[in-house]
């Protein structure tokens, strides 16, 4: 097949061609970094193989410069928008968490209000405190069975649009970590009505853009910015991802507050791992995502032929706050086996060498991808039932998870750097808190800085803590105290 | 022209054996099946390179891995076998009369029809109307079974391959409740020799300890696999394998074997010293 514009054409990889070319020639680095293509460092080039550490460099004329992009680096983002469907593309080394940081810093500044569902991940938050925009909630829709947080409700947000008019942005997870999406075209709508941003976080979505079949992705849906995990569910090494953005919003300034926070010595093993991650996904996306929807609901139906477990679908779709549902997604509710989440969760790495991407008071998520396999499921498969059978119980005194409305009483950014005292967990009731308390993963915050705290949230907390997840946020690493505004 | 199969049995150990003619060569769904032609082993079947079987030795691991469930436990109607396309194994279990039905569960048609056409010394029994034969993943296939087998036999490959799921606890688990409550599950169980295989025999091991009341090891001498030395695993809701053996019963059978008596059954299960230690450090 082939292109007729040469400058686009998705077979090609334009870091990867220039990082081989770069490899042919042999050149005498004196410059950074110092291991200068690993001789400097044997045991380092023993374990990571001399192929990687020959091509982790600096920038330089041939390879260009993420900060500035003009030759292989800007084609590799024009491939990457072309291949999204995106106005621009910026390829980001510091994780999803620098693309959402980059999208709400864009958005948003000092004083700026910002509408948002509480489940967001921690990044959101984390750059309310940088720049000191104001978060309004929109509560999230509950299923009271599974006990997880769905959608927004197009009501709810319409409702924050209308009492919050000034807001410069919407923010949408699409989807979220068990899959579940809002509508969000009609979002976008409201909020661009309301001459608002609708920004998306897109971690868990990168096969929307490939697979056929699935949620609506953001730029599809005429969303202004995403941040796109492309190193979950796409492919490439950890840490890389895209910020992506529509016609609305200059690329220029993207690109000045990205440099805000991110490296000056962008990592070419992370840039040449989204470019040939976009060329795969780009070239061969549609089948691999289709394999993977398939291995997803086949395992969906093995599980719940098997009895005790309930492995959620596209039954959950009910037209608002479960708009649609990624069929990728392998979410399984483990409360009818008498056992939290969490404790599945554990098991499975303990007992049966298996590791999912996390568990929670309910339920359970395996994350499936471009690399998994038919054998390796039924090993879980199997695994689930084997647990059934050796550990189940009556689930007695077991919670099931409750979405807890934030009351908030300061901005994050304001929270975080008050005056603050440090109390023991049982007598913070009250108080407000400064600093974040999260399950990590999945690393949406059960308190955020501004937040005040409950008698429910602390329930929560030690009922957490009892069954093992691991908790994350706080200056005191065992969650025994707590920081509060004075 | 000198022509050889090589296999490493380690990084640093490499047996070879040379080679008269290459038979047949295929890529399947799950691995590569190749069927050699020898001078000192005679027809040779290898797996992604790993030899499977040989026509020389092969007598040796299907009556090691057969007879001795068969001689401890009198009642053995219903068996399932997984792997063992070759038929090896299903060829020495229609030996014996009381045996109504032998389940055998190989994931690669593939292997069958090699054998079938190359390896016809033990494929012959699987045409026994008492063998049903399912192509099918044996983890799927054994976890819809419940209080339905006397006997499992597990004749996989090596566990860093396509077999991997085999040799898992959830595996064990489900083979265990497949079983009726006096049923026994024999698998094949690695070699302690070389460090790489001793550590996948211990991780089994101690995954079957976990699952059943009586698990023990027992050993034969196969001169074409790792080390030449070979492990089978003995586990058991109720038979123990020495106390229960009774080998007047066996004997009145009357059945020819090449490798398997009831004196070497008792003896198989001395093991050295090493291994002993090894296998208590995980018991």
């Amino acid at each position: 097949m082939e292109a007729k514009n040469n400058k686009l054409d998705q077979h090609r990889a334009p870091i990867h061609e220039a990082l081989e070319r770069f490899r042919q020639m042999r050149v005498v680095p004196f410059d950074v970094p110092g291991h200068k293509h690993g001789r400097g460092n044997p045991e380092l080039t023993a374990f990571l193989g001399q192929q990687c550490v020959g091509v982790d460099v600096n920038s330089m004329k041939p390879l260009d410069n993420l900060c500035h992009p003009v030759s292989v680096i800007r084609e590799a983002e024009e491939l990457a928008a072309e291949a999204f469907g995106a106005e621009n593309a910026f390829l980001m080394v510091g994780g999803t968490t620098s693309s959402v940081q980059s999208m709400v810093l864009t958005a948003c500044k000092r004083g700026d209000e910002i509408i948002l569902p509480r489940n967001v991940h921690r990044s959101v938050i984390n750059a309310l405190v940088l720049c000191g925009a104001i978060p309004v909630y929109v509560n999230p829709d509950v299923d009271q069975r599974l006990g997880i947080s769905l959608g927004m409700k197009r009501e709810q947000v319409q409702k924050a649009i209308s009492e919050h008019p000034k807001a410069v942005a919407v923010l949408v997870n699409n989807p979220t970590y068990y899959g579940i999406c809002s509508d969000l075209r009609a979002i976008v709508k409201m909020a661009h009505d309301a001459g608002m941003l609708c920004l998306v976080d897109e971690a868990h979505g990168t096969h929307f853009y490939f697979g056929e079949h699935l949620p609506v992705s953001a730029m599809a849906a005429g969303a202004d910015m995403t941040a796109v995990s492309m190193h979950k569910s796409g492919g490439s090494l950890t840490q890389s991802s895209f910020l992506l953005t529509g016609p609305n919003v200059h690329a220029g300034h993207v690109r000045q507050i990205i440099n805000l926070t991110q490296t000056t010595s962008g990592s070419y093993l992370l840039m040449s791992s989204l470019d040939i991650s976009r060329r795969n996904l780009a070239l061969r996306g549609k089948q691999v995502f289709r394999r993977v929807s398939d291995m997803a609901e086949y395992a969906r139906g093995e599980i719940n032929a098997a009895g005790g477990y309930y492995a959620f679908g596209k039954e959950l779709i009910n037209g608002d706050s479960v708009f649609d549902f990624d069929t990728t997604k392998l979410s399984v509710h483990t409360l009818d086996v008498g056992l939290a989440g969490i404790e599945v969760y554990d098991i499975l790495r303990d007992e049966y060498d298996i590791q999912i991407e996390f568990g929670d008071i309910g339920n359970i998520l395996a994350y499936l991808s471009i690399g998994d396999r038919p054998q390796e499921l039924e090993r879980l498969v199997s695994a689930l039932s084997d647990i059934r059978r050796r550990y189940r119980t009556d689930g007695t005194g077991l919670l099931t998870q409750e979405y807890i409305d934030p009351q908030v009483a300061a901005t994050p950014q304001d929270a975080f750097y008050a005056e603050k005292i440090s109390l023991p967990l049982d007598e913070t009731e009250g108080r407000v808190c400064s600093e974040f308390v999260m399950c990590y993963p999945p690393g949406i915050p059960i308190l955020a800085p501004g937040e005040r705290i409950t008698k429910e949230i602390l329930d929560y907390i030690r009922y957490a803590k009892s069954k093992g997840c691991s908790m994350t946020g706080p200056e005191d690493p065992d969650i025994l105290h707590l920081n509060v505004l004075k | 022209m000198e022509f050889w199969f090589s296999e490493f049995h380690t990084p640093d150990v490499k047996h070879s054996i040379r080679v008269n003619k290459h038979l047949f060569s295929k890529k399947s769904d799950y691995q590569k099946i190749d069927i050699f032609d020898t001078p000192e082993f005679g027809r040779v079947l290898t797996l992604d390179g790993n030899v499977m079987l040989t026509e020389r030795d092969e007598f040796i691991y299907d009556e090691m891995i057969t007879h001795v469930p068969m001689a401890v436990h009198p009642g053995i109607r219903d068996i399932l076998v997984i792997g063992a396309g070759d038929g090896g194994v299903v060829k020495e279990l229609t030996r014996y009369d009381k045996v109504q039905r032998i389940d055998l569960v190989e994931m690669d048609p593939e292997v069958l029809n090699a054998c079938r056409e190359f390896l016809p010394g033990n494929a012959c029994r699987l045409d026994d109307n008492r063998v049903h034969i399912y192509y099918e993943n044996a983890l799927k296939f054994i976890r819809r079974c419940e209080d339905e087998y006397d006997l499992i036999i597990v004749d996989s490959t090596d566990p860093f391959g396509p077999s991997e799921g085999l040799f898992t606890r959830e595996f064990y688990g489900s083979c265990y409740t497949a079983l009726k409550a006096h049923g026994i599950m024999v698998n094949q169980q690695g070699s302690p020799f070389y460090a790489q295989d001793a550590e996948a025999m211990k991780r089994s091991h101690m995954r079957i300890v976990s699952n059943f009341p009586i698990s023990r090891v027992y050993q034969a001498h196969i001169p074409t696999y790792a080390a030449g030395y070979w492990l089978f695993g003995f586990a058991s809701k109720h038979y123990h394998p020495i106390d229960d053996l009774d080998a007047d019963a066996w004997t009145a059978l009357g059945l020819e074997t090449r490798y398997y008596t009831t004196r070497l059954h008792k003896g198989a299960f001395y093991l050295p010293a090493f291994l002993e230690q090894m296998l208590q450090e995980v018991e």
